[in-house]
């Protein structure tokens, strides 16, 4: 045969790793035909709705349901004594904690689920909660993490406050854990006698995930074959599959999950939620399928928030700014349940990666869990547990030793970095970082910016600033991090008992196109285009040949999800690793087809050929079709392969950013005049995937820094339930931003990818929120709290005499 | 509550439905009408997803009864475009990466379409002026603005070869 492609070409075709590939899941979206939970809609199926409690702390008295019963249309009210009997009125967290399924005997936190309605339609429904009539008797509320530790109060009165909690000994019944890592003693001897000590106190506000479409389940139960189904708002099927098997008894083969198009995640539909567990239950009860989708407000107010942390620090350097020793307290407040989704051994997830990008030869964390009237969740929005908070913590503790040190933000962190030859390094804290090659990343983000003249313009800035010529003050912000993705070796890491491996499944059609099946599910991140690439350069078959599949319990191989940049990380590799597989066994069929010794044949490009003869080969297009028509001696037919991947070690994305900010000091309006990124994720599958993940993940940075907070006020009412009150950025709001990128693969993944979709926002936030402080330190500002929305900005300028 | 006769243009067919009172146009377009491509991301007007095209004006139909939409001309994202023959936007925004997770990308792109009537030849400042009515928590919006200036850039350029 003769081969008219040149082998450019052939790579070309393939759409393989480093192809800007376009998504072959947009044609669907852009046409409306996306589907997605709301969008389902089963035969004879009811809908249903809660009662939530308008307390944040009260004693349920009693419940009527007569009046609701009474309004035609109503099927049932589903309360906690419904539940009883079946065990499903209190389910368990993914933090070894439990949570009321509806509310039995009391509510701990506004907008709590206290009665489920089933009804013919949304609008019975709803008439019907109105009509639900619950007494309370309020109790005192308790929204603050310190008071509660101090508070006679006790929140959960369903344990008992001298039992261990899952964590270990509670010291206060509203207590939930201490976590430590480190040496305390060491790190507090190091720092006492230290040249240049650096303390601070920070508080990483309460923020939501909030994906523009809310969480929601489908539920069909069939008596006749006693299977369920189960749609829902997954990032994880597979464990919501588990958790129903254990909770509802039904045995896991029975139960199909199915998460169809999901409407963005960021770590909101990672937990279960008791809409979920109703739903199954109202379908049990009432033999038809039972929708329940939660409005916006519905969200905001009683789905997994993220953050929260109280966080004290101590840094500790030589004069010349090398860090010596590093200290962090966290007062960790949890809400009314200990819901977070953290990796079974990490109460406080990834935070021990507080030492960040630095060489720190010492360094101690501790953590408290605390209970207190709010919402149940402490979710990784956006980033890989925790490791935003300790990001942010160590890229503000760096900005404050500077200034302690008087010396450049910039430079300081250049001292301190780890050096690419200490590479793989060992934390002090217990990580080992994969790879990195911080000081290019760095070096080469200052000099894209002009960082020297930009510090030049600012002074210049200050100076006509102090002469009374402009209103506007600038800030330079910086950031590097170090994301640690990719969770985890099941060796430690696990969520429920289960470890935390992930999958791929490929099964190679007799004419040469595939279908691989993977245990995450895509919430927007393009998984339909990006894994089929991993998979074109490992199989040689086209990515345009290759279906991705994900999703659906009764098909997709067992993994746990996607969350936490793990996707790449673990399923990417899984699916490396089953196309390895495949290739290997091709390559016996395509020595068997040429007749020569299987060492004979190599891989290129999308056949196997004769080593020194490539004009002989055999393309995988014809390999495959050999595979399931030929007999071949010693082989079975077909062309199969899975893989469960467990990784061997996190991988470390990481990289360096720059906001340049002018503030209006009268009216607290912040404008972002650049924004440059550059990130290092490794091997790059799509850089046009890459990007758009930047921009979003920057985007969620903005927000979170600059004003997204859930708050309450003191009786524990949530003031931020709607769109009005929570911060979302339009696109009037947001920036152009730049990216850029520097390739540090990483050793232990099969291609080298290290995941991107969080490091954006990991490394965003404190570089926003250190852009409005720099503006500030010129004129004596240390630390001030995020989120910096304009009333935040003009109290600080206000709090410096800027208005004098 | 007693159901009412609405009629209406959607998608340049006509249609007749039954509808209470109270029934907002989001959930007859979606559920009476199967046209689901408009989302429901917050039902109090902020954040887009719902967005459709009502009598020239673009509208979110979360905020409107669809008994109010008697003798109205909709159209929605699937009246753009169809498989074949996709609008210039939806293959731009596939183009330019102008979505990820599709649920904000129907109201979005109606949006869009709309905003490109009422001004051909918008600066970037316009369209992000003009679509500040629709969030986005996927993109930051910066495909999104691509995608919509060269969706404009090419239908200008249609037009003129046209001439
Ligand atoms: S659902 Fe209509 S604006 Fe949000
Ligand atoms: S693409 Fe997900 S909200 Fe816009």
């Amino acid at each position: 045969m003769k081969d008219e492609v040149t082998r450019e070409e052939r790579v070309t075709n393939l759409k393989g790793l480093g192809s800007s590939r376009k998504r072959v899941e947009d044609a669907r979206f852009t046409q409306g035909k996306g589907h997605y939970v709301d969008d389902i809609n089963l035969p004879g199926m009811l809908t249903g709705d809660f009662v939530r409690s308008p307390y944040a702390h009260a004693r349920v008295k009693s419940i009527n349901i007569d009046a609701a019963m009474a309004l035609d249309g109503v099927v049932a009210v589903l309360t906690a004594k419904d539940l009883e009997p079946l065990s499903l009125h209190w389910m368990p967290t993914l933090a070894g904690d439990k949570q009321m399924v509806l509310a039995d005997g009391k509510v701990l936190f506004q907008g709590q689920e206290v009665a489920f309605v089933v009804a013919k339609d949304r609008y019975i429904a709803a008439d019907a909660v109105e009509l639900v009539e619950v007494e309370y008797e309020e109790l005192p509320v308790i929204v603050d993490p310190f008071k509660s530790l101090q508070s006679d109060v006790v929140l959960r009165e369903d344990l008992d406050p001298n039992a261990p909690g899952a964590h270990g000994p509670r010291k206060h019944h509203n207590h939930i854990f201490t976590w430590e890592v480190g040496d305390e003693d060491g790190t507090n001897a190091v720092i006492d006698d230290a040249d240049v000590v650096a303390t601070e106190e920070m508080y990483y506000h309460r923020t939501h995930p909030c994906p523009l479409e809310p969480c929601g389940s489908v539920a069909s139960m069939d008596k006749v074959n006693g299977k369920l189904t189960l749609y829902g708002t997954f990032q994880a099927p597979h464990v919501v599959r588990t958790v129903a098997s254990l909770l509802s008894g039904i045995e896991e083969h029975n139960i199909r999950v199915v998460s169809p198009d999901i409407g963005g995640g960021f770590g909101n539909k990672v937990g279960v939620y008791p809409g979920y567990v109703c739903s199954i239950v109202a379908s049990i009860v009432t033999g038809v399928p039972v929708k329940w989708v939660e409005d916006r407000m519905e969200n905001l107010m009683s789905t997994a928030f993220a953050r929260d942390y109280w966080m004290k620090g101590k840094i500790s350097a030589t004069k010349e700014g090398k860090i010596t020793g590093l200290h962090c307290h966290v007062t960790a407040d949890h809400g009314a349940f200990d819901a977070c989704a953290d990796p079974t051994k990490f109460p406080a997830g990834f935070m021990s990666i507080c030492t960040g990008s630095y060489d720190i030869p010492i360094a101690y964390l501790g953590v408290d869990g605390v209970y207190t009237n709010k919402a149940p969740g402490g979710v990784s929005y956006r980033c890989s547990f925790r490791v935003t908070e300790a990001v942010y913590f160590i890229e503000r503790m760096i900005e404050v030793l500077a200034i302690e040190l008087n010396m450049d933000a910039a430079e300081l962190r250049r001292i301190n970095f780890i050096k690419k030859e200490q590479f793989p390094y060992d934390s002090e804290l217990g990580w080992e970082y994969d790879s990195g090659d911080y000081h290019t990343a760095w070096e080469k983000a200052l000099k894209a910016v002009d960082y020297e003249g930009l510090r030049k313009e600012q002074a210049e800035r200050v100076a006509a600033f102090k002469r009374g010529e402009t209103r506007t003050i600038m800030g330079i912000g910086l950031s590097f991090f170090t994301e640690i993705v990719g969770a985890g070796p099941v060796k430690n890491c696990d969520i429920l008992g289960m470890g935390m491996f992930d999958s791929c499944e490929i099964r190679i059609h007799p004419t040469g196109s595939a279908i691989a099946r993977l245990g995450t599910i895509s919430q927007g991140q393009g998984h339909a285009t990006t894994f089929a690439q991993i998979l074109a350069s490992e199989i040689g078959i086209p990515a345009d040949s290759i279906t991705i599949e994900e999703g659906d319990t009764d098909t997709a191989p067992y993994g746990l999800g996607t969350y936490g940049s793990r996707s790449t990380p673990v399923a990417g590799a899984a699916t490396a690793m089953a196309g390895r597989k495949i290739r290997a066994k091709a390559q016996m069929i395509a020595a068997y087809l040429l007749e020569v010794h299987d060492d004979d044949v190599e891989f290129d490009v999308d056949r196997f050929v004769i080593k020194g003869a490539p004009e002989r080969f055999k393309t995988m297009g014809e390999i495959a079709y050999a595979a399931y028509n030929q007999a071949i001696p010693g082989l079975e037919p077909g062309l199969e392969a899975v893989s469960y991947y467990d990784p061997p070690n996190m991988t470390y994305p990481f990289g360096a950013y720059v906001c340049v900010m002018d503030i209006d000091v009268d009216t607290g309006v912040p404008k972002i005049n650049r924004f440059y990124a550059l990130d290092d994720c490794g091997t790059r599958i799509n850089p046009m995937v890459i990007e758009g993940q930047i921009h979003g993940g920057l985007t969620e940075a903005l927000a979170v820094a600059l004003g997204q907070e859930i708050a309450y006020d003191e009786m524990g009412n949530c003031k931020t339930a709607t769109l009005m009150d929570f911060f979302l950025p339009t696109a009037w709001e947001v920036p152009n931003f730049e990216t850029d990128f520097t390739v540090t693969p990483s050793p232990h993944h099969p291609i080298g990818a290290k995941g991107v979709g969080e490091s954006p926002h990991v490394g965003g936030v404190p570089c926003f929120s250190n852009a409005v402080q720099d503006a500030f330190r010129p004129f004596g500002n240390r630390h001030t709290n995020m989120p910096h929305d304009h009333w935040r900005i003009w109290k600080t300028a206000n709090d410096l005499g800027l208005h004098d | 509550m007693t159901n009412q006769i609405v009629k209406m243009t959607v998608n340049g067919e006509k249609k007749e439905i039954l509808a209470e009172p109270r029934e907002l146009l989001i959930y007859v377009l979606r559920e009476k009408l199967g046209l689901s491509g408009a989302h429901v991301g917050c039902e109090t007007s902020h954040c887009g997803a719902c967005t459709v095209e009502i009598d020239g004006k673009s509208v979110k139909s979360c905020t409107m009864f669809a008994v109010q939409a008697e003798g109205a001309k909709i159209t929605t994202i699937e009246g753009l475009g169809t498989p074949d023959n996709l609008h210039v936007l939806q293959e731009n925004f596939k183009e330019h990466h102008g979505l990820q997770c599709g649920y904000c990308t129907p109201g979005m792109i109606t949006r869009a379409h709309r905003l490109l009537q009422e001004n051909p030849n918008p600066t970037e400042e316009d369209v992000r002026f003009g679509i500040s009515g629709n969030i986005c928590r996927c993109t930051g919006y910066q495909n999104i603005v691509k995608s919509i200036l060269s969706a404009a850039a090419e239908l200008n350029a249609a037009k003129e070869a046209a001439q």
